[in-house]
């Protein structure tokens, strides 16, 4: 692992299975508090070197497109690229078989204390710091693509339809995403 | 059996509806796991959802939670593995056509097109999840806060997760 390496690109390693379950794992327990996609980019990329800069943020975009929580695709996709569907299958596990105990330990501690009211209070600060959280990622991703009338009727149509009317999620992708798809088909002839 | 079967049914649909990640889901699945079933009341959904933001690992986690809430362990690794499995096989196959079709159209359109539609998706999830939680005007001035926080510097996120449990503690939010 210590070669000589000064360049951010892949270096035509396979990791076995075991290698995926373990890095996943890590990259899992580093992201305490957030920042998941950080910690896979900054440890695929920059330490291991399983992929360059460009493979690597091309398939975080397939997989931001793609249904399913982000980080799990990326493992999914990450995995099957070394080993097919057991690559898959160990790096999925290694990403959430410790937060999925984790998070349960806390249930049950949650669902056992919830009546404590100083317990009920930290929750509701948390919450709200959650909220705000989800409200920059907002912010932060409409800022790359929200440029011109059209993507922000695209938006603010999903946000009302989903947000605030609650039409179910279905309803909203059959409307809209027809809308999106024509919107941004590329026109020919302006190579 | 048959809250398995709707743990199953719902989590497994919610999956492959999951466009733009699991967040632009939470919205169905409150309404689902709230309003349709009452697995969990309003406040625990909010508060689960605190729980696996904070938690270590990707933050659908919190499927874990509305199904230990709603059957138990057995029901934690039922919604768990019914949110993963399909969207999982769905990306496995799409990786193994997306390769070869770096300059197709539907690959441009879908990445631009559906980037607008995903941040939508994505602020009607802090929306509902706002107006979910008792947010009276002092959980809306520390949402704000914290929210420009995020936005306007790079601190860890858990670091802002902490000092607002710590107001909650503290009694500020009333």
């Amino acid at each position: 692992m210590n070669e000589q390496a000064s360049f951010v690109q892949s270096r035509g390693i396979t990791p076995s299975l075991w290698n995926l379950v373990w890095t996943f794992n890590l990259i899992a327990l580093a992201s305490f508090g957030g920042g998941l996609s950080a910690w896979s980019r900054e440890v695929i990329v920059v330490e291991k070197q399983w992929m360059g800069e460009e493979e690597f943020l091309t398939a975080s975009a397939m997989c931001r497109i793609l249904p399913g929580a982000n980080q799990v695709n990326l493992a999914v996709f990450i995995g099957a690229k070394f080993q097919g569907i057991p690559g898959a299958v160990a790096a999925v596990f290694g990403l959430t078989l410790i937060p999925v105990l984790i998070v349960l330990g806390l249930a049950v501690l949650y669902f056992q204390f919830h009546h404590l009211p100083s317990l009920q209070k930290i929750l509701h600060g948390a919450a709200a710091a959650a909220v705000a959280l989800t409200l920059a990622m907002a912010v932060k991703t409409g800022k790359k693509c929200l440029h011109g009338p059209i993507p922000m009727l695209l938006f603010l149509a999903t946000f009302v339809m989903n947000g605030v009317l609650r039409w179910p999620l279905l309803l909203v992708l059959a409307i809209v995403g027809p809308l999106s798809l024509i919107w941004a088909w590329p026109r020919p002839a302006t190579k | 059996m048959k809250i398995w079967l709707q743990i199953l049914i719902l989590f497994g649909s919610l999956s492959l509806l999951s466009i733009g990640g699991g967040n632009s889901v939470l919205p169905e699945m409150h309404q689902r796991s709230v309003n349709d079933y009452h697995w969990l009341t309003d406040t625990q959904f909010a508060d689960v959802f605190a729980i696996s933001q904070a938690a270590p690992g990707p933050s659908i986690l919190i499927v874990t939670l509305v199904g230990y809430k709603a059957a138990g362990v057995v029901g934690a690794f039922l919604a768990t593995a019914a949110v993963i499995i399909p969207a999982g096989a769905l990306v496995y196959l799409v990786s193994r056509f997306w390769e070869h079709a770096a300059r197709s159209p539907i690959r441009v359109a879908i990445e631009k097109g559906f980037a607008p539609l995903t941040v939508g998706l994505v602020l009607a999830t802090a929306y509902v999840l706002g107006r979910s939680t008792e947010h009276d005007w002092r959980s809306y001035l520390l949402t704000a806060i914290c929210a420009g926080v995020f936005i306007f510097t790079k601190v860890n996120p858990l670091i802002v997760v902490a000092i607002a449990g710590l107001v909650g503690f503290l009694g500020w939010l009333g």
